[in-house]
């Protein structure tokens, strides 16, 4: 009566699917654990024999070097450890500076590549192919050999209105720096911007339960702007004072002087990223079906209204897994700082590496920083994406 | 995320299977090369570019003469001391070294290939086996000999560094840089010289480092620095290939003791008394008026007990090196002694002259002594 279960003892375990599948994991597997094991224990064992160990006891050291753009103080004193530090800052703030730019830029690029009007698309066009076919390393060079190192001398700086220095010394601007009210002055910017947040999302709660459209937007920023006026005329002591960049001696000094190493290296990454960014928003625009467009618009839409209530809610859902990929490209390309001499986490180490020797930890540790970088972008990127989707019904 | 990890994970290995493969099989000094560590190195990473640095007692020149060819780490930035000139061929002082050893292993200075290499990779391309000598005015430092598995064979060149300014600037002195810029090449002693001696005269200044030679003097040249900073004897050297070399003065300041030779890498002890005693016969050929144009007479008319051991008449010193015995002939017959090298590179016919100062021989005040050859 039970012929089926005959069938099954009769198969044996190394002709059974279910049990071969899981032989061959458990095989797969173990090659590769043995071939892991085989090649760091060939490391070691080649590096032992050079009379060479590998731990991360080097990092304690005095590092004997100086570095040129420093987030915190820094001097030769400073460990490796610190060192690093430094480098991981450095890119970090390229990164993030070059991602909203990029991002800024790239939309707008991708909006006018659809103008209708004539030059704007022409225009955005050339820009898109132009930049798109040029080679990062090259532009990049091109932008600190080309541009920002032909800048006048400090003594004949040009100066732009509203205080800007360009010299090839660097880009002064003015700066606020903080006074002793500044604290204070902190916790009231954060104050209004947790009511900002408030405002908003009252205000969009209030838009989908009546289907009006209020400016929520506009309000928003009113809200915050208004806390922070308030709060900066309310303490006794100004909590920023303006500082003007002005020319001493060698140097530019006051106000914020970003080097021609950081100016190349950010204009470059974010106008090479911009054209990408473009093209993807570009495709995620027209990948909006034309009878949305025209639905709205006989809904009595404006075409501004059209764009941010319509389309792009829709193109996001395609924009986004590019955009992903634009954001971690635009930090890796960060890497390429070492062409022009910016100390960004790769070109760090490699000092670190040269003045110790050490090459297989920091080249590991290079890897994992730009790993963990990484996988945080694609996280983020991820976790807005699950959430732009969630608008499809 | 999980092919993400698998495939940075794949890269760590793949980046781990290259530094493996560099030190994988180099035994300690006296150790055979087992057929075992080669087989486990060619089956583990089959895909991957195999560099086995040869190293163990007599392994280097095994591999350099089955080769037919000493690959020699140079500078190619420099010039003077390692340059490609207009023709395409390497010049220069720490080039003809390279030529010398050659010469001595195997009476043909040709037989030699030029790898040029930055600062920053020169440990590591010394250390897996892509060249086997490195003569690229690198300085003789504790750390460099002991802990970067590198073995210093002798000083080929006493400099110092020192620090080069526009003219126009009116900088004298070390101090006179407060609050500038300074250009410098990255993975350099120099880096950390600078670091060193800024601090200890509490002059704040901003390092500009940039990755090789070119780029340093490329980014002075447009204004970058206030000044800039190596070896002196590359600071004589760059400023020839400056668009105006009158321009740019260097200052009477030494701010390090730079020591600069060849080396090679640890565990092949006759390899490096074969790299030494070439840098001594240059010495010594100097020391006994052997040059290249009176060798043959020399040789033909040589009474001088010393001067017969050394051209390989009496007694078998190259044999002993594991060499021929007219080993030193052909270096000065084909390269010439340290006198003739010195001044066809950076001697006072040469636009990268440098006065010889300690690089003279003792007998002369300077610092250049050979043992005896015997």
């Amino acid at each position: 009566m039970q012929p089926d279960q005959g069938q099954t003892t009769a198969v044996p375990f190394w002709r059974d699917e279910r049990v071969l599948k899981i032989l061959g994991q458990v095989i797969f597997a173990l090659m590769i654990l043995l071939f892991f094991a085989e090649i760091i224990q060939n490391m070691q064992a080649g590096l032992a024999k050079q009379g060479i160990t590998t731990n991360l006891e080097f990092l304690k050291g005095v590092s004997g070097f100086d570095i040129s753009e420093t987030v915190f103080p820094y001097d030769r004193n400073s460990t490796y450890w610190q060192a690093y530090q430094i480098g991981l800052l450095n890119t970090l703030v390229v990164s993030v500076v070059g991602i909203v730019f990029a991002t800024l830029l790239g939309v707008i690029l991708g909006v006018a590549r659809l103008s209708t009007n004539y030059i704007i698309n022409r225009l955005a066009a050339f820009y898109l192919e132009f930049i798109r076919n040029l080679s990062l390393l090259v532009f990049l060079i091109f932008w600190y050999l080309g541009v920002f190192l032909k800048l006048p001398r400090v003594k004949e700086a040009i100066i732009w209105p509203g205080n800007i220095f360009l010299s090839n010394r660097g880009v002064g601007i003015p700066w606020g720096i903080p006074t002793a009210s500044y604290p204070t002055f902190r916790l009231i910017l954060i104050f209004g911007f947790i009511l900002a947040l408030i405002v908003y999302f009252s205000l969009r709660a209030y838009s989908q339960r009546t289907g009006r459209a209020p400016l929520t937007i506009l309000w928003t920023l009113l809200s915050f702007i208004f806390i922070g006026l308030i709060g900066w005329v309310i303490l006794p002591e100004k909590p920023l004072i303006l500082d003007v960049p002005r020319v001493e001696g060698l140097r530019l000094i006051g106000g914020k002087v970003l080097s021609p190493e950081f100016m190349a290296l950010t204009s470059g990454l974010v106008l090479y990223t911009s054209a990408f960014i473009g093209e993807v928003v570009r495709a995620g625009i027209q990948s909006v079906s034309k009878g949305q467009v025209e639905a709205s618009r006989a809904l009595g839409l404006n075409s501004f209204q059209t764009l941010q209530l319509v389309v792009f809610p829709q193109a996001l859902r395609v924009i986004v897994p590019p955009l992903t990929s634009q954001y971690l490209n635009l930090i890796k390309n960060s890497s390429l700082a070492i062409a022009v001499a910016y100390p960004d986490v790769f070109y760090v180490a490699n000092t670190i590496q040269n003045q110790t020797g050490r090459a297989v930890e920091m080249i590991g540790m290079v890897m994992l920083t730009y790993l963990v970088f990484s996988l945080i972008t694609s996280l983020l990127m991820n976790w807005y994406n699950q959430r732009t989707k969630l608008v499809e019904r | 995320m999980r092919k993400l990890f698998a495939f940075t994970g794949m890269l760590i290995v793949a980046s781990l299977v290259l530094a493996a493969c560099g030190g994988a099989a180099t035994p300690a000094p006296g150790q055979t090369v087992t057929v075992k560590e080669t087989v486990v190195v060619t089956v583990v990473a089959p895909a991957a570019p195999v560099v086995v640095a040869p190293t163990g007692y007599g392994v280097t020149l095994e591999t350099v003469k089955a080769r037919g060819a000493l690959i020699c780490g140079v500078n190619s930035q420099v010039p003077g001391f390692g340059y490609v000139d207009a023709n395409g061929n390497f010049s220069g002082f720490d080039v003809d070294y390279c030529r010398a050893l050659a010469a001595a292993i195997f009476g043909d200075a040709t037989k030699v290939e030029f790898r040029p290499v930055t600062a920053a990779e020169r440990f590591t391309a010394l250390q897996s086996g892509e060249i086997d000598i490195l003569s690229r005015n690198t300085t003789w430092s504790t750390v460099r000999d002991t802990e970067l598995g590198n073995n210093f064979v002798h000083t080929t060149f006493y400099d110092g560094q020192g620090m080069m300014v526009p003219k126009d600037s009116g900088v004298t002195t070390l101090q006179d840089l407060e609050g500038g810029t300074i250009c410098v090449q990255t993975g350099t002693t120099t880096e950390l010289n600078l670091a060193d001696v800024m601090a200890a005269l509490g002059v704040s200044y901003t390092p500009a480092v940039f990755d090789d030679a070119d780029s340093t003097f490329a980014a002075y040249s447009e204004g970058r620095c206030d000044g800039v900073t190596t070896d002196k004897s590359g600071l004589v050297a760059r400023r020839t290939v400056l668009a105006d070399p009158s321009a740019h003065v260097i200052l009477d300041v030494t701010m390090s003791k730079e020591p600069l030779g060849p080396l090679v890498r640890h565990g092949d002890d006759q390899w490096f008394d074969i790299a030494q005693w070439t840098v001594f016969a240059l010495f010594a050929g100097e020391e006994f008026n052997i040059t290249s144009a009176n060798v043959d007479s020399v040789k033909a008319s040589a009474t001088a007990p010393e001067v017969k051991r050394l051209l390989g008449l009496e007694g078998d010193l190259g044999l002993k090196l594991g060499l021929t015995n007219d080993w030193a002939y052909y270096i000065f017959k084909l390269v010439g002694n340290y006198e003739e090298v010195y001044n066809r590179n950076l001697g006072p016919d040469t636009p990268t002259y440098i006065p010889r100062g300690y690089n003279s021989l003792y007998t002369d005040g300077g610092l250049l002594y050979a043992p005896p050859f015997r």
